[in-house]
């Protein structure tokens, strides 16, 4: 640490330590256009000159770069420095005279006008002032070396490689964001790292995934982070106090060997944008449930404000049900949580807006504890219930204002009159359906799944955790769309299923079964894929199948189809089976 | 001490199963000095009355190859287990019925008369001249045996100690059971299958076997079969899962599917139905369309899962009625 004098405030800092970032612990400002975090500073910008005094030597320097010594003093703002700062202030000023940054910087630093007009004036608003920022930061952070100085002197500009675009540059934007005039631009021709899952605003490489995630820790989206591109940047890192970013740690596979298994791999929502006559994905301020409850949240890109794309309190916001569910060209059933969620979003907007509410319903179905009662009191907060499904989303105008906004066209069928209901915001209440992979889930674990794509309980009545699988069971939306209390009731009935079994410690199985002769299996595998309860293995190291006997419900498949009946059902041997039939004969 | 008596005899067979026995090289010799070879019709001049001269049981060991086919082949079947201790069924006719067992697709009347007037190479005049069993000549009466309407295997005619499999028996597996024989130790229990394994041919062939599922059969000639992965897996029907090893997998591992001449594993009692049972489980098809198709694409069903085996197997033969 040393020990200097900042125009009389006293300051103790490590050694090295730029003047620039003494002075602002010192709580001194100043001046300064390329100065940088992010990168090593190089004194283009001349503004943070400072005056060094060192016993009866005074010398001018570049604050940004120069680092402190013991018993330096420094002057910042010296009548020798006021008039150099000056000067250089009214170069920058007279040849971008229309930079907001430069011009902002003059005026603070008394500059009124220049004394002197540049013959390299550039009158744009955003010209590059040469800061070299851009440069730097997409150089030495970033290590993609996509943009470059050419020429010298007054005919220095910041170019890409041959004025081309870079296959070198990875889109980080880090240029654009270091940019004091905004003159480098982020154009986005193709997007190259993963989508995000909502696109209600931008996300950064390392985030974490939800809100609710457990553990809440951020993970690192290498197809997109900067430093998996171009081994650089790992500004993450840098302001991490606990040291806890690795960038070595790899996506493992783990195999873990258990007893019973509990498969709750959720849903997926319906794609709005097959039901092209709602606009998904085509016209602005229509959102899907899932975006319009980020919105909603404290947390989420609008810190919970509802507003619209431009900014502004929507005047009206229609929410339709039913999109994909109920509904013969997509989902015959009845999603069951989207009537609740939809009221909910109604309170949640007439709480926080004056916007006119209107909900089109087919049928509403409060069918829950306390779903009734919700129901009614919507009904009195003034929210408009439609009955009937609205046919299509067309563009429109407001006439005092002339503002777009998005005509619902429907039919009130209480009323019996078709009807044109214009909303400048509109949520659609997308249907819960299975997985994508789900079919893929079903084959690894032998479970059923029922015609509509979730998976199939043992009985609907008797037994919705189990399946047909002994020791797999399911619960939450992979088994059919369902509300959180209801998902937490079977979540729960499962884990006491698996627990119960746990605590028995053995478990007492049916003894028809099929086994291996394992002295006469070779190993041909005409066995490995047929059997419905995945109860069929391939020992590599013996080369011969096996049965785990406690997934076999002795069917038979197998044993039908053993080529050289070294699979053979306990109690069912041909030897047993043609002795039975001799006894029968006799 | 004496040494054992052996005799060798082939029914209907291609003599291939004696080729094999001569295929042990110059073990041969060993054999020679090991054995009193008191009856050998291919390589040694015998008459039919020097074995009915011998007394009962004085044969120790006799190798019996080929078919039962007609009358002359079960004849000296009865003869041979009269006089020997120990009869061995060797090789696929004698032991399941073989290739002449195919014959009982069909009846003896229909091979008569394809043979002796209907085939194109055939010149026939009066009708058709068939091989009688008794003519009168000059001499005297000839005799000839008179075919079997049924083709059967061995045990189906006399009792057998043994049986010694393969199309023909592989000579080193042939070697195998002379010397264990010749080492004075136990001889098996009757009934059992000597010079092969307990397992499938799959167990002796290196190709790589995965998972199964077929939506394409091929003939051996129509594909180019890549070396190393199960020929079956590739839709060449490889009778190897079926088939009792031993033989070391020869076709396999040449390139060829197994023809199941080594017989059922040890727990199969028909090893074309169990094949078929196989392969049936494995068809990738759930339309009814979708599996005939592919399943229209055997050629020669019953030739290709019963090949060596239907004379002995739960079909036996076609029913005689429905050929006509």
């Amino acid at each position: 640490m040393v020990t200097i004098k900042i125009d009389n405030h006293e300051v103790q800092v490590p050694e090295d330590t730029p003047i620039l970032k003494a002075a602002e612990k010192a709580g001194v400002w100043i001046p300064t256009l390329c100065y940088s975090d992010l990168v090593e500073p190089y004194g283009v910008c001349r503004l943070c000159i400072v005056e060094v005094v060192r016993g009866k030597r005074s010398r001018v320097v570049t604050s940004c770069n120069y680092p402190v010594r013991e018993g330096i003093s420094v002057l910042t703002n010296s009548p020798k420095i006021q008039w150099l700062r000056k000067s250089i202030m009214e170069l920058m000023l007279s040849r971008w005279p229309n930079v907001k940054v430069v011009k902002d910087l003059a005026k603070q630093l008394g500059v009124e006008k220049p004394s002197f007009i540049s013959l390299e004036r550039d009158e744009a608003e955003d010209a590059c002032v040469l800061c070299g920022k851009c440069v730097q930061v997409c150089k030495d952070l970033v290590k993609a070396e996509a943009l470059g100085f050419a020429h010298r002197g007054i005919k220095r500009e910041v170019v890409l490689p041959f004025g081309v675009n870079s296959e070198r540059c990875v889109v980080c934007g880090a240029c654009v964001k270091e940019c004091p005039t905004g003159h480098v631009k982020m154009v986005i021709e193709d997007y190259r790292g993963k989508k995000p899952e909502f696109t209600l605003g931008p996300k950064t490489a390392i985030y974490v995934p939800s809100l609710q995630a457990v553990p809440r820790v951020p993970v690192i989206d290498t197809e997109s982070c900067i430093h998996f591109e171009t081994g650089g940047c790992e500004t993450c890192a840098k302001v991490c106090e606990p040291n806890a970013i690795n960038y070595d740690m790899k996506d493992e596979v783990q195999e873990i060997e258990v007893g019973q298994i509990l498969v709750a791999t959720g849903y997926d929502v319906f794609d709005a944008t097959h039901m092209a006559q709602y606009g998904y994905g085509r016209l602005d301020n229509v959102y899907s449930s899932l975006e319009f409850e980020m919105l909603l949240n404290s947390t989420g890109p609008t810190g919970g404000k509802v507003q619209m794309k431009n900014g502004k309190e929507p005047r009206s916001v229609g929410i339709i049900h039913c999109i994909g569910s109920r509904d013969a060209n997509h989902h015959p059933y009845c999603s069951r949580v989207c009537c609740m969620y939809a009221l909910k979003f109604a309170h949640l907007v007439h709480d926080r807006t004056k916007a006119a509410i209107y909900q089109f319903y087919i049928d509403m179905r409060a069918f829950g504890k306390g779903y009734e009662e919700f129901y009614s009191r919507l009904l009195d907060e003034g929210i408009t219930m439609i009955r009937g499904k609205a046919a299509e989303v067309a563009e429109g105008y407001w006439t005092d204002n002339n503002e777009r906004t998005l005509l619902i066209r429907c039919e009130d069928t209480l009323i019996g009159k078709f009807r044109e209901i214009p909303v400048d915001m509109l949520v659609l209440c997308n249907a819960i359906e299975a997985r994508h992979d789900s079919d893929q889930v079903r084959k690894l674990f032998s479970i059923s799944k029922s015609p509509d794509g979730f998976f199939l309980e043992r009985h609907p009545k008797l037994d919705p955790t189990s399946t047909t699988t002994d020791g797999v069971y399911i619960a939450g939306c992979a088994q059919g769309p369902k509300d959180i209390p209801d998902t937490v009731a079977q979540a729960g009935s499962a884990a006491a299923r698996i627990l119960s079994l746990i605590s028995k410690g053995e478990v007492e199985i049916d003894p028809v079964r099929a086994m291996v002769q394992e002295e006469f299996c070779s190993g041909c595998r005409i066995c490995n894929n047929l059997c419905p309860y995945g109860a069929i293995e391939y020992l590599e190291e013996k080369k011969i199948s096996h049965v785990n006997e406690a997934l076999c419900k002795g069917c038979g498949t197998c044993v039908a189809a053993c080529p050289s009946s070294a699979m053979t059902g306990y109690g069912f041997t041909d030897a047993q089976i043609l002795a039975e039939l001799d006894g029968i004969l006799i | 001490m004496a040494k054992p008596r052996l005799a060798l005899y082939w029914a209907a067979s291609c003599g291939g199963c004696e080729i094999a026995v001569l295929d042990v090289q110059e073990k041969i010799l060993d054999i020679a000095n090991a054995f009193d070879i008191v009856f050998w019709p291919v390589a040694m001049d015998f008459k039919y009355d020097d074995v009915r001269r011998m007394d009962d049981k004085s044969i120790d060991i006799c190798l019996f190859n080929g078919a039962i086919r007609n009358s002359e082949n079960n004849e000296i079947a009865e003869l041979l287990r009269k006089k020997s201790k120990v009869l061995v069924a060797f090789g696929s006719c004698s032991m399941e019925g073989g290739i002449p067992g195919l014959a009982n697709l069909t009846t003896k009347d229909d091979i008569l008369k394809f043979v002796y007037k209907d085939s194109p190479s055939t010149v026939s005049t009066n009708g058709g001249t068939y091989p009688q069993t008794h003519t009168k000549m000059p001499e005297g009466e000839i005799e000839i045996p008179e075919m079997w309407d049924t083709v059967k295997s061995l045990d189906q005619v006399v009792d057998v100690e043994y049986y010694i499999p393969g199309c023909p028996p592989q000579p080193e597996q042939i070697w195998n059971v002379v010397s264990y024989i010749l080492s004075g130790q136990p001889l098996p229990p009757s009934g059992a299958i000597l010079g092969a394994g307990e397992k499938s041919c799959c167990d002796e062939c290196t190709r790589t076997k995965s998972e199964k599922k077929l939506k394409q059969f091929y003939r051996p000639f129509e594909i180019q079969a890549k070396p190393d992965e199960c020929l079956l897996e590739q839709g060449i029907v490889c009778m190897g899962p079926a088939t009792r090893d031993g033989c070391g997998a020869l076709c396999p591992k040449a390139g060829m599917p197994c023809r199941g001449c080594y017989g059922p594993p040890p727990n199969v009692s028909d090893q074309g139905a169990k094949m078929i049972s196989a392969l049936s489980s494995v068809i990738d098809a759930h339309e009814a369309d979708e599996i005939d198709r592919i399943l229209n694409q055997i050629a020669d069903p019953i030739g290709t899962f019963y090949r060596f085996s239907l004379a002995h197997s739960l079909l036996r033969r076609v029913d005689k009625h429905e050929t006509h």
